[in-house]
């Protein structure tokens, strides 16, 4: 099991002065830069540690907003590829239908990927709705550039022969031919996140590593549908490095200490949906259906407890979202027991997404945090017996 | 929307895409684009068809993508709605069409009449969008996705109540086509945003009388914008319309009819 270091980078001074809106129209008067460089050397110190412990690395990115400074998570890799020595470094992920040139991706990707000596894990993300303001990418199209967008990567990262051609109605070279070409062959591995049933299986079909976010006690379903998509084309039941899950983690030497890390560390799913409300839901982001359900007034699902409860991510307690799967948080033991116990539920996961810093969390709180999860909890994790793939798809 | 209400609802196949077309009355063809909507739909039954229809055999097409009728993957932009309609024109074989467009439906419009104006007659702008005169940091059009739906109703009505649709009391149908008219707007007008950067060069090449119908309380787009649209194609007249915002055939439909149908009824020689 793989266990991957996330924080999102975020200015955490300006999030009570807002207007209702942390992302897209916040004023960046609002964000002292030198104080912004003192924490993004802050952030990529907490990462070199992580990567002494043992554990993995993941990055992400966001736009023109408070709860994330890393607006492109290359600048965030290049760092980590140099000053780091042998964490997995993850992008998950890199918004790819937003961006108008998906050379500049495939090259960038590349680079990292050679720089870092093959360490790089691609995570391509279709990104949260509120990027579309600021990327003004059509909405509507998102999906099909998407998929696009990830063919041509894929085909730049895997021709070395001879310059090629793409010509189609979103992008046009005539000449595609990256160097330096990827360091992992043929490419490096590939990641994609969800929450989608559909979109899971066509992920379990491309054999890719997927994740989920929040999904709690109600991810079996959506794991089921990539294990049915991966089975499809062939092969056996799906190894559980093909799964990932982005869980919050505290964890203490006493109860009392873990909670309140805990209350630190939920101040990301407290924050990340303050946003002005026409930001939320741009044209064609979403379904016709899934817009009839919001006109309706219909609220969005929640996070499940294992006995079926309903928890709102942005409004549930500390042991509300200990009883959803979404936050881990206790002593060393009680974390391990949360963490196999979820485990079980899925069927197998191999990749722990363990957020373990947000918001105003003191460096130091950090470093404790990390350490004695590194200490306490990974070493057992990787000793832990996953559930066999084949036991997974004969529950279903 | 009972029968009476209504014209004649048929689905036609034009260039192979399947079209909604609504038809009333009797008499001179007049083709009526209805606008984008943010917010609400596009009514078969609207009330400046039938007033319309007094004078005019009105086809008033539902666009592909804001119905029930999918648009095919191609169709993305409104250059590609412009010659979808002409072809329906070719198609039906019309000659001397009054061609009347509202905000969006403008827009295809003028598309339309810088490319041809062989099957038409008269050319109407109701609050059209599409151009741009604004510079680079000047928005013509409030950016509708950005701010609230009671804003937008705000703005794009002389009265908001006319433009704020009842969703509580909204059938499920009038929900998915509420839904699929915000998307289908997005489809074709998200960027360039509600506009073609090239079409202000080309609206010197309509060659037809042309009227410019401006809801005077349109706080959609930038004041003196419907002036300057008028300003840009030769010949064209200007008329502000009172009570009216940014759909001028949807909050005063009887003087929307009206003064299509004086204006079709002048001679050439009176509009030169």
């Amino acid at each position: 099991m793989k266990v991957f270091q996330f924080t999102e980078q975020p200015y955490p001074e300006a999030w009570d002065k807002h207007e209702g809106s942390l992302r897209v129209n916040l004023p960046n008067r609002l964000l002292d830069p030198a104080h912004a460089a003192d924490l993004f050397h802050r952030y990529y110190d907490e990462w070199q540690l992580a990567d002494e412990l043992g554990l993995e690395i993941m990055i992400n990115e966001h736009h023109q907003t408070a709860t994330c400074m890393s607006a492109t998570c290359v600048v965030t890799l290049a760092v980590l590829s140099r000053i780091t020595k042998r964490a997995r470094l993850l992008v998950l992920g890199y918004p790819i239908a937003n961006r108008p040139d998906p050379l500049r991706i495939a090259e960038e990707l590349s680079t990292i990927d050679v720089i870092s000596r093959g360490r790089l894990e691609m995570g391509f993300v279709k990104g949260v709705p509120q990027e579309v303001a600021v990327a003004n990418m059509n909405p509507v199209f998102q999906n099909q550039r998407f998929w696009e967008v990830h063919d041509f990567i894929i085909k730049a990262m895997t021709s070395h022969d001879a310059p090629f051609n793409w010509e189609s109605e979103n992008f046009h070279y005539r000449h595609v031919n990256i160097w330096p070409r990827p360091y992992q062959q043929p490419h490096p591995p590939v990641w994609s996140t969800t929450g989608s049933k559909a979109t899971a299986e066509k992920l379990g079909g491309l054999g890719y590593t997927m994740a989920t976010l929040g999904t709690g006690y109600g991810t079996r379903p959506i794991y089921d549908a990539y294990r049915k998509g991966y089975m499809e084309k062939g092969r056996g039941a799906p190894p559980p490095d093909r799964f990932a899950y982005l869980g919050f983690v505290a964890v203490g030497h006493t109860e009392a200490e873990a909670r309140r890390l805990g209350e630190m560390v939920l101040a990301y799913p407290r924050t990340s949906g303050i946003v002005h409300p026409p930001f939320r839901n741009p044209p064609g982001f979403l379904s016709v259906g899934d817009n009839v359900r919001i006109l309706k007034g219909e609220g969005k699902p929640r996070s499940y407890t294992k006995d079926g409860r309903t928890v709102n991510m942005a409004k549930g307690s500390v042991q509300d979202l200990i009883d959803a799967g979404v936050l881990f948080c206790g002593t060393p033991d009680q974390v391990y027991d949360q963490i196999t116990d979820f485990i079980g539920h899925c069927g197998g996961m191999g990749n722990l997404l363990m957020m373990g810093h947000a918001g105003g969390m003191s460096h130091e709180d950090t470093v404790a945090n990390l350490t004695l999860f590194s200490k306490e909890v990974l070493p057992r994790l990787k000793e832990f017996r996953q559930p066999a793939p084949e036991e997974a798809v004969a529950a279903e | 929307m009972t029968a009476a209400d209504a014209g004649k609802i048929r689905n036609v196949q034009v260039s192979g895409t399947d079209l909604e077309l609504n038809e009333w009355g009797s008499g001179a063809p007049l083709l009526f684009l209805h606008p984008g909507f943010p917010l609400g739909r596009f009514d078969p039954a609207e009330p400046v068809l039938k007033a319309l229809a007094k004078s005019f055999r009105v086809l008033a097409p539902t666009h592909p993508g804001f119905g029930r009728a999918d648009a095919p993957d191609w169709m993305t932009s409104i250059d590609d709605l412009s010659y979808f309609y002409l072809d329906l024109l070719d198609a039906l074989a019309l000659e001397n069409v009054v061609l009347a467009g509202a905000s969006f439906g403008g827009w295809i419009a003028a598309e339309m009449a810088v490319k041809s104006t062989a099957r038409l007659s008269r050319l109407v702008l109701a609050n059209p969008v599409g151009v741009k005169f604004g510079d680079r940091e000047t928005r013509d059009f409030v950016d509708v996705y950005s701010i609230f739906d009671k804003e937008i109703a705000e703005l794009g009505y002389a009265d908001a109540k006319i433009g704020t649709p009842d969703l509580a009391a909204a059938s499920e149908d009038m929900l998915f086509h509420i839904a699929r008219s915000r998307e289908a707007t997005a489809r074709y007008g998200w960027s360039p945003y509600w506009h073609n950067p090239k079409l202000k060069t080309r609206l010197h090449r309509i060659d037809i009388p042309t009227l410019v119908l401006w809801g005077e309380a349109d706080r959609i787009t930038r004041a003196g914008y419907g002036k300057s649209y008028a300003d840009t194609i030769p010949g064209a007249k200007f008329v502000s319309v009172k009570g009216a915002g940014h759909y001028p055939h949807r909050e005063t439909p009887d003087l929307f009819a009206e003064a299509v149908t004086a204006f079709a009824a002048e001679k050439t020689r009176e509009l030169a």
